[in-house]
């Protein structure tokens, strides 16, 4: 594969492949940014991949008590899904499961988006009919009597079909320690981008997986070309010198969120220099049939 | 921009209609045209022209110099993105079914001031009437939307029937403040008169003081309310003092326990 050498560090001439998703967003709020950082964890588990999960979710940022609506602490969660019927269900389930029940909490809806989804309207009854509906300049909330106080909760969540899922950075290294520590680096840079999420464990994925399998019925398999330890039995894509790769997905609300948090993180990692940190950085694509959106390295770096 | 101006030649000597000098309604017409706009209420005709120096401007917004407490129905049914400014006082029924907007008398207003308003933005800078924000006899619900702010006083039955939206009263209330509201939010800086949210059922009433509220107000505690700092935050620019009264704790009193019982009277904890 043809490459760009930048500091050391080889770029492959190659785009990440990433196609259409519907967004949401919410700006959760508590009396302790403890609490609010654990109502949004909480509801971003189990969020890695729609392929087996009910949507892909993280934490977008912290927000200090300036930037939220009500005046206390908070994060912005976002959460992407196939289609607006998925994430209005995903949103609901883990905001009733996950936020309702978190002591002190508060949800908003992060951004006014094409359509809307009831999450506050699904989720009054739960107030037995003690709920109250307060609308204040223009937005309506549901005031959810609970057992600390109120469960504030905004009546409708802005939601977005411009979304981007599915843009990636492959991260190689000589073992997993240097490679790690590129992918965190570019990981923290991902993070400090606005409007854009990397979903899976820390914002990594070690299983990166191509489609189809030897067996019938798995739709995906591990991406055997790009498994160190299988360098010589395989048709491999890896040199002699990477012993360790590892990936970051990023989903966004739009496509510049996702160019500009993959050109961060590929920054960090030519940043920290083929030394300590990774010696290649490709990217994961599908030939084109994925999706309608490349971001090819080249024109990042 | 300058606005649509109206300038009171003289004390008008019947009631006034004015219904008909909303911007929405006055947009690409002549002085002329204006000046013929019949606005009597009485059998002796008055034109625009009998009482008005009428001249030319924004289309988006009216201004009226000089006002009299005959001036009813100013604002009536005004649409969403006009304005108008009335330089003096205002008779009854100032912003009456208004759609949106935003109303400022510098004045005084006369009764059922915000009468079944929708949405408008409502700036009262003396005293208001009785039934600020109520329904018309026979009707069945009052203001459904918008905001009033009164500077100064208002007379009795303040937001009677209160569907939706917020009405602040900046000095003191009259009796039964808040009757029968079905909803919405008032707010009162100053004193209230007898019988607070009599038959209120779902609306919440924010008061500064203690007062009586008789048996059938039940105390739920002290609490920090989320969506009163929401109040608090949103209303900060336009009312200081409803801004720190809704930001500290507030102590809850269900009610009214006659009707369905699930408003609330909100009092300083």
């Amino acid at each position: 594969m043809p490459q760009l050498i930048r500091k050391g560090i080889r770029i492959d001439e190659s785009f990440a492949e990433a196609f259409p998703m519907t967004g949401a967003g919410v700006v959760i709020t508590a009396p302790t940014r403890k609490w609010a950082l654990q109502a949004a964890t909480t509801m971003t588990g189990y969020a890695t991949s729609v392929i087996g999960c009910d949507c892909e979710a993280g934490i977008d940022c912290e927000l200090a008590g300036r930037d939220t609506p009500d005046g206390r602490p908070g994060v912005r969660v976002l959460l992407f899904g196939f289609s607006p019927k998925s994430v209005g269900k995903a949103l609901v389930n883990r905001i009733g499961q996950c936020v309702l029940t978190c002591p002190g909490s508060a949800v908003f809806s992060a951004f006014d988006g094409e359509e809307k989804i009831k999450v506050g309207d699904s989720m009054r009854q739960f107030g037995d009919k003690w709920q109250i509906s307060k609308a204040i300049d223009g937005r309506r909330y549901w005031r959810v009597p609970v057992m600390d106080g109120e469960f504030l909760v905004e009546s409708q969540v802005g939601l977005t079909k411009k979304s981007v899922g599915g843009g990636n950075l492959l991260i190689m290294g000589e073992d997993w320690a240097s490679t790690m520590r590129a992918t965190e680096a570019a990981v923290e840079a991902v993070h400090a981008t606005p409007d854009a999420i990397a979903p899976f464990p820390g914002g990594v994925v070690r299983s990166g997986s191509k489609v189809g399998s030897k067996y019938k019925g798995m739709g995906a398999s591990t991406n055997d070309a790009y498994c160190p330890t299988l360098r010589g039995a395989t048709n491999s894509a890896l040199d002699a010198d990477i012993g360790c790769v590892l990936e970051i997905v990023i989903d966004g609300l739009t496509s510049e969120a996702v160019s500009a948090a993959m050109r961060a993180g590929l920054k960090a990692i030519i940043a920290l220099g083929p030394k300590t940190g990774a010696k290649r950085v490709g990217a994961g694509n599908y030939g084109g049939k994925l999706g309608p959106f490349h971001y090819h390295l080249k024109d990042l770096v | 921009m300058k606005p649509l101006l109206f300038t009171l030649k003289a004390e008008p000597d019947q009631r006034l209609d004015l219904s008909g000098l909303t911007p929405d309604r006055l947009v690409r017409r002549t002085v002329k045209e204006i000046e013929e706009i019949s606005i009597g209420t009485t059998r002796n005709a008055v034109k625009v022209g009998d009482l008005f120096k009428v001249k030319l401007g924004e289309a988006t917004s009216v201004r009226f110099d000089g006002g009299s407490d005959r001036f009813d129905l100013l604002g009536a049914k005004l649409l969403p993105g006009f304005e108008i400014h009335v330089e003096g006082d205002v008779g009854a029924q100032l912003g009456r079914a208004a759609k949106g907007g935003t109303i400022t008398v510098a004045g005084d207003a006369g009764a059922y001031a915000a009468s079944q308003s929708a949405g408008a933005h409502i700036d009262i800078y003396g005293h208001a009437g009785d039934f600020l924000g109520a329904p018309l006899a026979g009707e069945m619900a009052g203001m459904s939307g918008g905001r009033v702010i009164v500077r100064g006083s208002v007379g009795a039955r303040c937001g009677d029937r209160l569907r939706r939206g917020i009405i602040i009263v900046e000095g003191d209330a009259g009796d039964d403040l808040g009757s029968r509201a079905i909803a919405g939010t008032i707010i009162v800086l100053g004193e209230a008169g007898e019988r607070i949210g009599y038959l209120n059922k779902r609306a919440s009433i924010v008061l500064s003081g203690e007062y009586d509220l008789g048996p059938t107000y039940v105390d739920c505690g002290a609490h920090n309310l989320g969506f009163a700092k929401l109040f608090a935050k949103s209303l900060a620019q336009e009312s200081r003092g409803a801004s720190r009264l809704l930001s500290g704790r507030l102590q809850r009193y269900a009610g009214d326990t006659a009707v369905f019982g699930k408003g609330e009277i909100l009092i300083p904890a």
